[in-house]
Parts: C-alpha cells; structure tokens; sequence
C-alpha cells in the first residue's frame, strides 16, 4: 500500500511542480543578492542572509529560512490536506477501500508518503541552495572571517572555508534573536557542519509534520481538500499571531510554530539544545495527538463520498 | 440458464447475500429501514427503487464502507463489516460513479488499484500476472485500444467500463454494481448486458441496483424492490411476470370487438383491449380461443396474447407514494 501511495505521489505533476516552486524561490532571491550585492544587515531579514555574500556554502541554511515560514507548510499542507479529502471527493476512496485496504493501512500510507514528500522537499530546497551558493555567491573567503560580525573569536585562528562557516554562526544567531553573546565563534569541522544540516532537516521535517497531522486529520474531517489545506493554514496563522502576541505568553510554549525557528541553533558551538529539544517534543505531542484523532475519526467514519 | 449455474455445486446455491433486519439512520431519517433480503448463488439479482430510497446506502453497508446502525449482514458466507479482509477480495465493486486518478491513464489507473489491497505478492512473476489481468479486464470493457489515455480525456461511458475493468480485475465471485448503466449509449448497455450474463453464465453471482426498469428487466432473474428505505417486494421474476389470466388483443375493429366480447372487455385503450378470459385452459389457451372466435366474426386481429404486466407496473404498483416519488423513474 506504501508504494502504491508512494507511486500516486510521485506521479502527480503537483508534486513537483510544488517542489520547483519552492526551490525558485531561493534561487531568484541569491540572484537578486548576487546582482546588488545587497545582503540584509546582520540582524535584520530572513536567519543567514545577511551572512551569504561571504559565505556562499551557508545559503542552504538561509533558504530553508527563507521557505519555512510560507512555502513550505503551504506545500505540506496541499498534500496532506489532499490526503484523504481528496480520494474522497474524487470519488477513488470508496473502490480503495473496497479493495480492501483497511483504514488505519491507508492512513499510515498516507502519513508517510506526506514524511517522504517533506524530506523531498527539504532535501532539494538544501542541494538547489548548496549549487546555488556555490556558484553564484561563490564559496567562503578566508577574508569573510575577519568581516563576520562575533566571528574574530576562535574564527580567526583557522583560516579557510571551515572556519569561515563558523565565523557566520553569530550572524544567524543575531538573526534568530540577538542572543550574539552567548555563542561562541568556534570553528565548526565538515563533518559537525554536515550533521548539523542533517539535524536542521530533521527538525524542520518534524515540524512540517506537526502541520501534516493537522492537515491529515482535517482531510478526514471534510471531502475537501482545500477545506483542510487551509484549515491547517488557518491554524498556524493563528499560532503565529499568538507566538508575537504578549498577552497570550501562557499558550506560547505550546504552539505548534512556537520553537519552529529553533533549527537555526543547529548552527551555534555548541549547539543550543533547549529549544531544539522543546521543539522536537511539541511537534510530537500536534503529531500524535493529531494522528491519533484522525484515526479515531476515518476508522469509524461512513464513507458516503 | 441462471439455474444451471447456480444449482452447479453446493457452495454456490446458499445465499451469497443475506441480510438480517438491517436498518441505517442519519438522525432522525430512517435511509434503510428493516431490510431483509437475500441473494442466492447465480443470481442476477436487481435491486430496484426510486432515486433516494435507499439502494446507494444498502449497498454500502453490503460493502462495509458503511456501517449499519442495526442489523446484520452476511456476504459469501461471512459477517460483514467484521470480516471484510476476507470477503472484499472476493468481491467486484462499481458505487455510483465510476472514479479514477484523472491525470493517469486507464491502464495505469487499474494497476495502481490492483496493486492496493491486503497481501498483494510482490516479485516480477506476480508484476506480470497482474498486468496480464489488466489486459484481460481492459479486453473485456473493451477499453483495449485507449488504454494508454489519460483518464481526464475518457467519455462518461468509457470512463463507466474502466469502473467496470476495476471490478473485473480481481475475477470476483460476485459483482456488487451500483447503477452500472449510467452513463452508457445503447450499444453500450447491450455490451453490458452481455458481459454480465457471460460472467454469470461462468458462475458470478450479479447484484445490481437500478431505477432503470427495463434494464432490470432485460437482465435480472430476480428483483427486490425498495421504497423508502424498506424492502416492499423481493420474487423472481418468472413468478412476477406469470401471466394474469388476462388476454391482451390488437385489433382495428375495436369497436365490432368490444361489442362482440361485451362485459369480458376489462380494460380498452385504442386499438388494444384487455379481455378477461373465461376458460380455465389458462390464458395462452384462451388466447387461441379468442383469436378463433374473433376471426370468425371476421374481425381482424394484428396482435393477440397472454397478458404479462411489466417490471415497471408491478414496481409502481408496490412502491406506489405518490407521484413525485415514481417521477423520477420509468
């Protein structure tokens, strides 16, 4: 039943179409940057932007932040919105199921073909942003160390490209909150680099899942798929409100965009686990949660669609 | 020749279909209400009903995709919803409209279907194994030839016989067909007809609703018939359509008839009267009897026979509600 899902994913032009889309969008605004050589000062625009002129192998960084507040969970939330509302409306749900292909089955199909479409995603956004920065913004100099604001520290001492990595990781903790003094300018080795990119796709996986599990459970709510899509949105647009919103400071730890930027501390030396870990454990808590109260709705729900 | 198949073995003589008192309520409205039906092995059997009397849902329930908030239900042998991992495979399935991924083709559309469903064994003999059962099916709708279209480009019919190519792929003892006409041109229907007396004839047991009488009747053996979600009459058909002891005559003397057979004429409608036998030979011997004495007369006779009601005057007389209910149909 996975592949068959897999397959009708994977089939279907939106797929990619979404997939493109989403990888453009950095694509054009590193042209932009590559053009004016107009960067956002340090502190300001989208985490690591401002940090890409001079190090171009840190703009898979600074596209994920730049496709996580919208693209992103708009795609996620299509597809998994999608899900079940739309086999439904389609009219195609009632000969799966007659199969048979028992429900819970073709939920978990279902969820895991939204994980595989996600890690896709994820995944082409940070290659297409790697190529990207590479070849326009052109790899790191051994100058841009010096230039990196907080980065004189331990990044001055090791010259090259790793240590110009590291010499940018204030610059996106400046982005992420202006916590500049407390990281440190440590040099970060190729392979603590790569697992820290691996970790942030991990933790922007899982949260885009939290948004797939709301969509998910949604879709079996309704027989329309943009009825669900935008039901998620709705709700994250909510969270966003409220994550900005003092007054409502007492909900804020447990809101599903709440910690969603906490990837971005992936990149301090050492890493900041506390929001990462409270992250992970929120979007556990919106994925079961919401998994759990799909399940309990389509398995006992008449399938009249 | 439905007895033959359905008298073959044992098995196949019980009950494919039986359903106990079974009742589905939306609230307060009651959309199938104590229904108690039961569908022999070899049947062709015709559920028959006004749009909104409840087929769609019964055959739902039958189908497990919805659940009863009553009653029981028995498909090949089986309780269902409780073991429908069993019986389902087993079962071809056409519910209302046909549907299917529109952006695929036909073909790729049944493979993705066959390939859904519990323990589907994996490996290239089992790959080639299903896509010779997708030639076949596709063969046998006579979709052979645009198979390879995207289904978006399909006509109403010919996405009607893809449907009809899902249901086929698994070889099901039995076809659960909702509405299988929709849709289809007449040559179409005739192809459909064919195709579900073969299937028949090789053992399949035919369920099928419709509010298309003459479908029904061209094509069932026996008919159940719903009105407001209750089941007002299940029979045969032979036994419905026994002759009524009337006798029907086609004449241009009309006039000279009536007056010749005066008080056994029942009914007069033009040129066709409808004459009360009087003999007790039955009515195919008083046909004959009747004919004699009307020529003898020198009247002439275009048409004399038997008189049988029809599928659909037998349905509008037990569902008869009331004008708006049997509007929708003939």
């Amino acid at each position: 039943m996975i592949r068959v899902e897999l397959a009708k994913l994977f089939r279907r032009p939106r797929t990619w179409i979404s997939m493109v889309l989403t990888c453009a969008l950095p694509f054009v605004v590193a042209v932009f940057i590559t053009i004016t050589h107009l960067a956002p000062p340090p502190g300001q625009g989208s985490a690591f932007l401002s940090a890409v002129l001079q190090n171009g192998e840190l703009y898979p960084a600074a596209a994920l932040a730049l496709v996580l507040p919208v693209f992103l969970p708009v795609a996620v939330a299509v597809v998994a919105g999608d899900s079940i509302a739309g086999e439904a409306a389609g009219g195609t749900l009632r000969y799966l199921l007659v199969r048979p292909v028992s429900r819970t089955r073709l939920l978990v199909a279902k969820l895991i073909s939204v994980i595989a479409y996600v890690l896709l995603v994820v995944l082409a956004v940070t290659f297409t942003a790697y190529a990207t920065g590479i070849f326009l913004l052109g790899p790191s100099r051994a100058a841009a160390v010096g230039q990196a604001p907080g980065g004189a520290g331990a990044g001055g001492t090791v010259p090259g490209a790793v240590s110009g990595i590291a010499g940018q990781a204030p610059t996106a903790g400046q982005a992420a909150g202006g916590a500049v003094t407390s990281l440190s300018g440590a040099p970060l080795s190729l392979l603590q680099l790569a697992e820290r990119i691996a970790g942030a796709i991990a933790f922007i996986t899982v949260s885009m899942l939290g948004v797939a599990a709301i969509a998910l459970f949604l879709s079996t709510i309704t027989d329309s798929a943009l009825g669900s899509a935008l039901g998620a949105l709705a709700a994250l647009v909510a969270s966003e409100i409220l994550v900005t919103l003092n007054a409502a400071t007492v909900v804020q730890p447990y809101l599903p965009t709440r910690y969603w930027l906490a990837w971005i501390d992936f990149f301090r030396q050492p890493v900041f686990w506390r929001d990462i870990q409270r992250g992970f454990g929120i979007q556990a808590v919106y994925v079961v949660v919401f998994l759990a109260a799909a399940w309990a709705n389509f398995s006992t729900k008449d399938i009249t669609a | 020749m439905t007895d033959a198949a359905g008298t073959d073995t044992a098995t196949t003589s019980a009950d494919v279909i039986r359903t106990r008192e079974l009742t589905k309520r939306y609230g307060a409205v009651a959309a199938v209400s104590s229904v108690t039906l039961g569908v022999h092995g070899g049947d062709r059997y015709g559920l028959l009903g006004p749009n909104g009397s409840g087929k769609t849902t019964l055959v739902r329930m039958l189908l497990g995709l919805v659940y009863a908030t009553s009653g029981e239900i028995e498909v090949l042998g089986r309780r269902m919803p409780r073991h429908a991992r069993e019986v389902l495979p087993q079962i071809g399935a056409l519910i209302e409209e046909p549907a299917a991924y529109p952006h695929l083709s036909g073909r790729a559309n049944l493979a993705l279907l066959d390939a859904a469903g519990p323990r589907v064994p994996a490996g290239p003999a089992a790959r080639r194994t299903r896509r010779r059962r997708v030639d076949e099916a596709l063969e046998q709708v006579g979709l052979g030839g645009v198979d390879r279209r995207p289904v978006k480009t399909y006509s109403l019919g010919m996405r009607q016989r893809l449907g009809l190519a899902g249901a086929l792929i698994r070889r099901p003892r039995l076809l659960v067909l909702d509405e299988p006409g929709n849709g289809l041109d007449p040559h179409g229907i005739r192809d459909l007809r064919e195709l579900l007396i073969g299937l028949n004839e090789a053992g399949v047991t035919i369920f099928l609703s419709s509010h298309l009488m003459a479908e029904v009747e061209q094509l069932c053996t026996r008919v159940g018939v719903l009105d407001a979600g209750r089941l007002v009459l299940q029979e045969d058909l032979a036994a419905l359509r026994t002759p009524t002891g009337f006798v029907v005559v086609d004449t241009p003397d009309a006039d000279r008839a009536a007056a010749l057979l005066d008080g056994q004429v029942e009914r007069r409608d033009g040129q066709r009267l409808l004459v009360r036998s009087g003999g007790a030979d039955g009515a195919a011997g008083d046909a004959a009897a009747l004919n004699a004495r009307l020529v003898e007369a020198g009247l002439r006779v275009s048409a004399i026979g038997p008189h049988q009601r029809t599928l659909e005057e037998i349905v509008l007389s037990v569902t008869g509600t009331g004008s708006d209910h049997v509007g929708g149909v003939s």
